[in-house]
């Protein structure tokens, strides 16, 4: 286990820098990972986000079709917010753990 | 000869070292199956391609077009005959009773629901979404009689194996043929 000090608090993350704990997470904390991936979060990041850490708090198997039906985002903006990847980037930025879907 | 040997040896010695590991930068995916496990697996490929952040470009040719006509894109079969991986316990004549393909075809479709796996035109939908292109093969458009109209939206156009070569230029490009 890694652990990052961000803002004088110790935050444990996993080898590839996921928060090893969602309760860790802050939205500076986010800014800063966003920041890391070339992202300027806006509100609607933020919204994405916190739709993400609520799916994952009820336990819900995160895929990319789910972010697009979740009434926030369609698919396309999900990758026009976080390009790259959009799935596993917004739940690093989210801290939450890296998805397992292949869908 | 002595001098040859050791200039030899002096290049070997400032060869460049390659460190850093070549990532996929795209993928090309031809699918030239109409099965539903093959469409599936191109289908899968791309779409996981996009998430990871690399560029995907697809081409369906040959029997792999009906994935993307309208008519047939959401009623794909699986074949229960000549495919000794589906129950192997089941004689191939039981498996090639009328209605027994469809029977087998929807059974594995309810898995995938299960499994909150998109139907194929949804598929292709995100797979748009997500920035990759979908082709039809020219050659085959042709023998089967099918225009660009047939096909479903997502479909940027119909081209040659030229073209579809095209696709697939810039390094750190793969091409996967199903």
């Amino acid at each position: 286990m890694e652990t990052l000090v961000f803002n004088d608090t110790k935050i444990d993350v996993n080898e590839e820098g996921y928060l090893k704990n969602p309760a860790q997470w802050t939205p500076e904390l986010a800014h800063e990972f966003a920041h890391e991936a070339n992202i300027t979060l806006t509100d609607k990041h933020f919204e994405v986000l916190n739709w993400l850490r609520a799916k994952h708090a009820e336990g819900v198997p995160l895929s990319i079709r789910k972010v697009g039906n979740s009434g926030i985002v369609d698919i396309k903006q999900f990758y026009a917010l976080f390009p790259g990847g959009p799935l596993k980037i917004s739940s690093k930025i989210a801290g939450i753990p890296k998805p397992v879907s292949c869908i | 000869m002595n001098e040859v040997m050791e200039r030899e040896q002096n290049i070997v010695a400032e060869a460049p070292v390659k460190k850093e590991k070549a990532k996929i930068k795209k993928v090309l995916i031809i699918c030239s199956k109409g099965k539903i496990e093959d469409v599936y697996a191109a289908l899968v490929m791309a779409n996981g391609a996009l998430m990871e952040g690399i560029e995907a470009r697809m081409f369906f040719t040959f029997f792999g077009l009906e994935a993307i006509t309208k008519k047939h894109a959401d009623h794909l079969h699986t074949a229960t005959v000549g495919n000794p991986a589906f129950m192997p316990t089941l004689p191939t004549m039981v498996a090639g009773l009328p209605g027994f393909e469809a029977f087998a075809s929807y059974m594995m479709k309810k898995e995938m629901d299960k499994l909150d796996m998109p139907h194929v035109t949804e598929f292709l939908q995100m797979i748009e979404a997500g920035g990759g292109e979908i082709y039809a093969c020219k050659l085959a458009a042709d023998m089967f009689h099918l225009k660009l109209e047939d096909f479903v939206p997502e479909v940027k156009g119909i081209i040659t194996v030229g073209d579809m070569y095209a696709l697939a230029d810039g390094e750190g490009t793969q091409i996967i043929f199903i």
